[in-house]
């Protein structure tokens, strides 16, 4: 059970997730985004919330092509798993691994606090740990999660159960209320919510702790 | 030779920044301002010849997110 924490530079949760993945009992390294692969053996690549290349261009599009993103792309191409956690769902969007974009908040501002969120689906790996339509509170900070997709392809993640989470209260105007959605295999998670800032009493929340110790738990060796 | 890229939101994107323009724009005393879309415009300096579906490459690979903006090339 070993993950890879990509770093760039203006990543700011990378050390944060890495405490997280530690904590459920997983080997962590971390990874330089001029890296051109992943460590031997990495199961699961979480890339970090931040703002990669000051966000420079489009949120994530810098960092969606840095050498490291084309590793992780073919990590994900042959199954493996990813977590993209605020910037990290915007590169994985950016690399296209996950569909949709992340724009502005419709409210233009920045929103910096704790959501509740609905669990859509506890048939993923990430969410087996809740049950689904289960209400958690977990931290949110950005400036652009309002996630946006054409119509057919909200139809089709809604269809395939593809959505992770749903804000309870939609704080910052993404389509059908979504906050996370999974990748067809349903082993890429992207979210706007901070799961790895809410996984230690001493925070005050530990909602996100279910889904590190549902990913170490399935990964564990037999 | 120099190229000029327009990226702008696609039709039917709603455009949260350019709302914010419109109402202050509103604010200022403006009326009749129906709409505002706000996008972004990138020169690129190029050697001379560039093939205009390299530029167009360009944009598909980086310079636009396809899924939710649209762009045009000025070659300039």
């Amino acid at each position: 059970m070993k993950a890879a924490v990509i770093v760039f530079p203006g990543s700011n949760c990378d050390r944060d997730l890495a405490v997280a993945f530690r904590e459920a009992g997983m080997e962590v390294s971390m990874v330089w985004h001029k890296e051109t692969g992943l460590p031997a053996g990495t199961d699961i690549v979480g890339i970090p919330g931040g703002f990669s290349f000051g966000d420079y261009l489009r949120c994530g599009a810098i960092a969606a092509r840095s050498p490291i993103c084309r590793a992780v792309v073919a990590h994900t191409e042959r199954g493996g798993y990813a977590l993209g956690i605020c910037n990290g769902f915007q590169v994985l969007s950016e690399t296209g691994v996950l569909p949709g974009a992340l724009m502005r908040n419709a409210g233009i501002r920045f929103i910096c606090r704790t959501e509740a969120l609905r669990v859509a689906t506890a048939d993923s790996d990430f969410t087996a740990g809740y049950e689904a339509g289960q209400e958690v509170r977990i931290p949110i900070a950005h400036h652009d999660g309002n996630y946006t997709a054409d119509a057919e392809t909200l139809a089709r993640l809604a269809g395939e159960d593809r959505v992770a989470f749903r804000y309870a209260d939609n704080p910052n105007g993404s389509a059908d209320d979504i906050a996370g959605v999974l990748s067809a295999n349903r082993r890429v998670l992207g979210m706007m919510p901070h799961p790895e800032r809410a996984c230690d009493a001493a925070l005050g929340n530990t909602d996100g702790a279910a889904m590190f110790r549902a990913l170490a738990g399935v990964m564990a060796p037999a | 030779m120099k190229a000029r890229v327009h990226v702008m939101l696609k039709d039917g994107v709603l455009d949260p920044q350019g709302e914010a323009v419109r109402h202050a724009l509103g604010a200022l005393g403006f009326d009749g301002v129906n709409g505002v879309r706000q996008g972004k415009v990138i020169e690129l300096d190029l050697a001379e010849g560039t093939d205009e579906a390299r530029i167009g490459e360009m944009c598909e690979k980086l310079l636009a997110n396809t899924v939710i903006e649209s762009y045009r090339v000025e070659i300039v």
